[in-house]
């Protein structure tokens, strides 16, 4: 089991966003990472990049499958993180630290209270499985 | 998962769930995808050895005066030249010579055969041997009398042989004794999916768990993991095993999966025979090949295939290699194009990616 950092937000499809006044650190969460298995791939979008609420924002791939990671907030990508392209399994360590995936500058910064809170989240994955 | 819907579960469910394993539906049954994970998994059965939960295969018994040329009438290998206690990897046709399943024939006795067949494909293939059945040979649905295990691994005999008083190095690869495995009458077979030393076993499905619980307590110092079926894709992969519904199916023939060795048109009638002769004078259009990915991504099943940028086959089965590092994938391709050393790209979500096909299998045991 892990703890959800109170201070994110979290989406129905296990995104997490964590913000700092006009910016939001975003990646997938722990329940997201689990059920994926061994991640072995990571596909983002390059700095400039404009991402949308509940689009695709790249794709992460286990041994067994691909899947898309949808952007819980809509704004323009400032910074991604490259190490994930060379440890990828990161991602099955530290989802809700070291393996953040994109910081994006928000264009709606209110998009982020139609998300879960952490308890919220926690109850959400836990009726799911 | 949808509510309601009635997953087959094996023997073992109970076992799988208190080893914590992530289970699936897999054509209709709930199994295990993994335990500790694919990748650790994968490692331990090159390394050491894995237990696999494989009872949602099916068996087939054929018995009777005739039941060899019954077996040899619906099979592309010569079933009549194996000896009793001796296996073979066979093919079951159609008249037009694509796949309907592919087996393994256990010879038990003169008049009795013993089949293991594919989960998913296990009512089909039955139906139809009893359908083309005429000969003097009773044809019987087992698989709900057996729980099958496979311990797969260079640690898979000397971990087994804790358990039995059969002298499992007599047991020579695809040969098969009858035995007792922990206390329970068993089927131990020389066989295995991962491209590694192994055994698969048959047992009644009320001894199932005593003895899976038994092979990893006695295997447990050796590094032996409970193994799931995402290993079992990776490990048969790297070997170029065949997976029904991928490298074969309804529409390809055993030439064009690289197959031929399992079919013997000097043997006499059986069904698929003629297509077969036809396409072994014409020769092939398509054929089974090997690649890995050069560029960044990983090819999976279905993606398509381009030569020089145009449309020229399909993915049938594309993974990470936990054991060489690579993304690696199997793909049909125009037959003359399938040498190794030859660059093509694979179409990844889109984009055209490079890759180049390379000989296989693309993981040999050291032996």
């Amino acid at each position: 089991m892990s703890s959800y950092p109170e201070d994110y937000r979290y989406s129905k499809e296990h995104e997490w966003v964590q913000t700092d006044g006009q910016v939001g650190t975003v990646g997938i969460t722990f329940h997201a990472q689990s059920e994926l298995g061994d991640i072995v791939y990571v596909d983002l979008p390059k700095p400039g990049a404009r991402v949308e609420h509940s689009r695709s924002l790249g794709s992460v791939e286990s041994v067994k499958a691909v899947s898309d990671i949808f952007s819980p907030v809509s704004g323009e990508v400032i910074e991604v993180n490259e190490d994930l392209a060379e440890h990828p399994e990161k991602l099955n360590e530290d989802p809700h630290g070291g393996a953040w995936l994109v910081r994006i500058r928000l264009s709606a910064p209110d998009e982020i209270k139609q998300l879960m809170t952490a308890s919220e989240y926690q109850d959400y994955v836990g009726a799911e499985s | 998962m949808a509510e309601g819907s009635a997953l087959k579960v094996t023997p073992l469910n109970r076992a799988h769930r208190s080893l914590g394993a992530k289970l699936v539906d897999f054509g209709g049954w709930e199994m295990p995808v993994q335990y500790s994970g694919i990748i650790d998994e994968h490692h331990a059965v090159r390394r050491a050895a894995g237990l696999f939960d494989v009872s949602h295969m099916g068996e087939i018994e054929i018995r009777g005066p005739e039941a060899a040329q019954l077996v040899d009438y619906v099979t592309t290998n010569h079933a009549a030249r194996l000896a009793n206690g001796q296996i073979q990897y066979s093919g079951l046709l159609y008249e037009h010579g694509g796949f309907i399943d592919d087996i393994l024939v256990h010879r038990v006795a003169g008049d009795e055969f013993f089949l293991c067949v594919n989960a998913a494909n296990q009512e089909k293939d039955f139906e139809h041997i009893r359908a083309v059945n005429r000969f003097d040979a009773a044809v019987e649905f087992t698989s709900p009398r057996y729980a099958q295990l496979a311990i797969q691994g260079p640690e898979a005999l000397a971990t087994l042989q804790k358990m039995t008083s059969v002298p499992l190095n007599d047991v020579h690869y695809y040969w098969f004794r009858d035995g007792v495995v922990d206390g329970a009458p068993a089927r131990i077979a020389r066989t295995g999916y991962t491209g590694e030393d192994g055994f698969e076993i048959y047992l009644s499905p009320s001894g199932g768990e005593a003895v899976w619980n038994a092979i990893l307590e006695a295997g447990r110092g050796a590094g032996v993991k409970p193994c799931g079926l995402g290993a079992r894709n990776t490990l048969r992969l790297e070997a170029k095993m065949a997976l029904y519904g991928h490298e074969i199916d309804a529409t390809i023939s055993p030439f064009e999966a690289g197959l031929g060795w399992i079919v013997k048109l000097d043997k006499g009638e059986f069904i698929g025979r003629r297509a077969l002769t036809e396409q072994k004078e014409r020769g092939v259009r398509r054929r089974l090949a090997g690649f890995e990915v050069t560029g960044r991504g990983i090819a999976r099943d279905g993606y398509e295939v381009l030569v020089d940028g145009a449309p020229a086959g399909w993915v049938t089965s594309g993974s990470p290699s936990p054991t060489l590092n690579k993304n690696i994938g199997l793909c049909y391709l125009p037959a003359e194009l399938t040498g190794a050393g030859r660059s093509i790209q694979i179409v990844i979500r889109n984009q055209p990616v490079d890759a180049m096909t390379v000989e296989t299998p693309f993981y040999k045991r050291p032996r």
